[in-house]
């Protein structure tokens, strides 16, 4: 049902834990619908310099989360943001459809993330 | 690796003395039982064989037997060919929330079509209170379904009790015997009910084999149009080869039933006592009056397709009710039913028991599962509680 890099993202997630200094924080999901995830940012110069999740979820939740933290390090915020679903799916080898939901939570705590340091900075 | 398969609710392999039973009704004795030549009668008698051996099981009269393709096949026969045989003396009914979809979405159906169903409330052990049937049938009610053991949480149903109610009152009473026909002693005059849902598949039989008992005298409107085949009541060129599997695994249960319950049972009570030690694992269902095979928990903070992976990356094959690990991305309405809190339901995990497990496996899924559970609650960001579940927004698992 999952591609391999799918399993190795699930098996071996990348970026697990909290971040008690993030410079933002974005949720989304919860648990009554299977899925939540919690993306931790540090920035740097509009850069992403670190990044951190936890999830609740489904094998394709956690690869999900995994993928995208790992993706956005490196990148400018503007970049992060226009990460999308399909990219981060499309890293990950595809995604089944009916878990296609799981790769926007993953692009949409993202953004709530990267919402919350600008807001931090106003 | 070892393979360690613990969902025989889902399926359980075929015994090797069905599938011997079997073959030749696959190669030389392929014959159409319609068929007036040699080829039809051998056909023909090795159906009515199985229907013998199919009833001796539940102690049906073979009369009583229609063979059917599936057990969902036969609830759908059962909810839609009774309603619509008894329209004109109503048009409402009782069906318990613990049911499976091939009853619950046939329930729709009928709900689309102009009949009233109402939906039976189950307790914390998942049981069905006799005396809220009785408070729900109303005059226009003429079938009540409750399934004699939900293969979700094991929970058996007091079908004799709400038999006892309905029979005061000329109310049909279709029991989904699925999970437990085979596995328990289901005696069908000794239940009550008018009709009874099986299939084969469930006690070593092969899949696209049931049945539905449908008691002497109780009128049903077919579900299938067509032929003569099964008195007329369920059309198309019947299945031999499955047919004749479902009657030599019926014999099989029925001679080995007690001895089987006496070995699943310690096995059950193994891993409900393993799990018991687990922080914050939880049993679905009655403790004592569930299937002698059947342990089904909710692992708190962690989500039940994961959880299935990781086991089944360690050689563990077993189910959950999870969102997740449904098609239809939602948590099992029996388990919320049963009021357990949506975010926990999505933690379910269901290990069932068959005659291929061994005390050393239950050792095994014993030692292997906290590692497991420990492994996703790391992830977890509830691993220190559900504190507010409603942050991140709404639900977009729909979407």
């Amino acid at each position: 049902m999952y591609s391999d890099k799918v399993m190795d993202h699930f098996t071996n997630p990348r970026n697990v834990g909290d971040m008690a200094d993030a410079d933002g924080v974005g949720q989304e999901g919860n648990p009554t619908c299977g899925d939540a995830m919690k993306i931790y940012i540090k920035v740097k110069d509009d850069r992403i310099v670190d990044a951190k999740f936890k999830t609740f979820g489904c094998g394709a939740a956690i690869a999900v989360s995994s993928m995208v933290t790992e993706m956005v390090k490196g990148k400018t915020l503007d970049e992060a943001l226009a990460i999308s679903k399909e990219a981060v799916a499309n890293e990950l080898g595809g995604l089944p459809p009916q878990k296609m939901h799981c790769s926007m939570l993953g692009s949409d705590a993202l953004k709530k993330a990267i919402e919350d340091y600008r807001s931090r900075q106003k | 690796m070892k393979k360690y398969y613990v969902d025989h609710v889902a399926t359980n392999p075929l015994h090797p003395d069905v599938l011997k039973a079997m073959m030749p009704y696959f190669t030389e004795e392929f014959g159409n039982p319609l068929s007036v030549y040699e080829y039809g009668m051998k056909a023909k008698a090795a159906i009515e064989s199985a229907r013998e051996q199919v009833a001796g099981l539940v102690n049906a009269k073979p009369a009583e037997i229609i063979f059917t393709a599936s057990g969902a096949e036969a609830n759908n026969f059962a909810l839609r060919g009774i309603a619509l045989a008894r329209q004109n003396e109503g048009k409402h009914l009782l069906v318990s929330r613990m049911e499976h979809h091939s009853v619950l979405n046939a329930a729709r159906f009928l709900e689309k079509s102009g009949f009233t169903v109402t939906y039976l409330p189950v307790d914390k052990q998942g049981f069905v209170a006799p005396e809220t049937v009785k408070k729900m049938i109303t005059k226009e009610t003429t079938l009540i379904s409750v399934t004699h053991a939900s293969s979700e949480v094991g929970t058996i149903e007091p079908i004799q009790e709400i038999v006892a109610i309905a029979k005061e009152r000329n109310i049909s009473v279709h029991t989904d015997a699925v999970a437990t026909t085979g596995n328990i002693p289901v005696d069908m005059p000794d239940l009550g009910v008018d009709v009874m849902s099986m299939a084969a598949h469930q006690f070593y039989g092969p899949k696209g084999a049931g049945a539905l008992v449908v008691k002497q005298g109780t009128r049903i409107v077919p579900l299938i149009y067509g032929g003569i085949q099964e008195s007329g009541r369920r059309a198309g060129t019947e299945n031999v080869p499955a047919i004749v599997g479902m009657g030599k695994a019926a014999e099989l249960a029925k001679a080995e039933l007690q001895e089987r319950m006496a070995y699943l049972r310690p096995l059950r009570d193994k891993i409900i006592d393993a799990m018991a030690n687990v922080e914050r694992v939880y049993l679905t269902g009655d403790r004592n009056n569930r299937l002698p095979a059947h342990a089904s928990f909710c692992a708190e903070y962690i989500e039940g397709e994961a959880m299935l992976l990781l086991l089944a990356a360690k050689g563990i094959f077993s189910a959950s009710g999870s969102a997740c690990s449904s098609k239809a991305l939602k948590a099992s309405p029996v388990l919320l039913s049963m009021g357990i809190p949506s975010g926990l339901a999505q933690g379910s995990i269901v290990f069932s028991l068959g005659m291929g497990n061994t005390p050393e496996d239950i050792d095994y899924i014993a030692a292997e599962f906290p590692a497991v559970i420990k492994r996703l609650r790391e992830i977890s960001p509830y691993s220190q509680g559900w504190g507010d579940k409603e942050e991140g927004g709404s639900c977009t698992a729909t979407k």
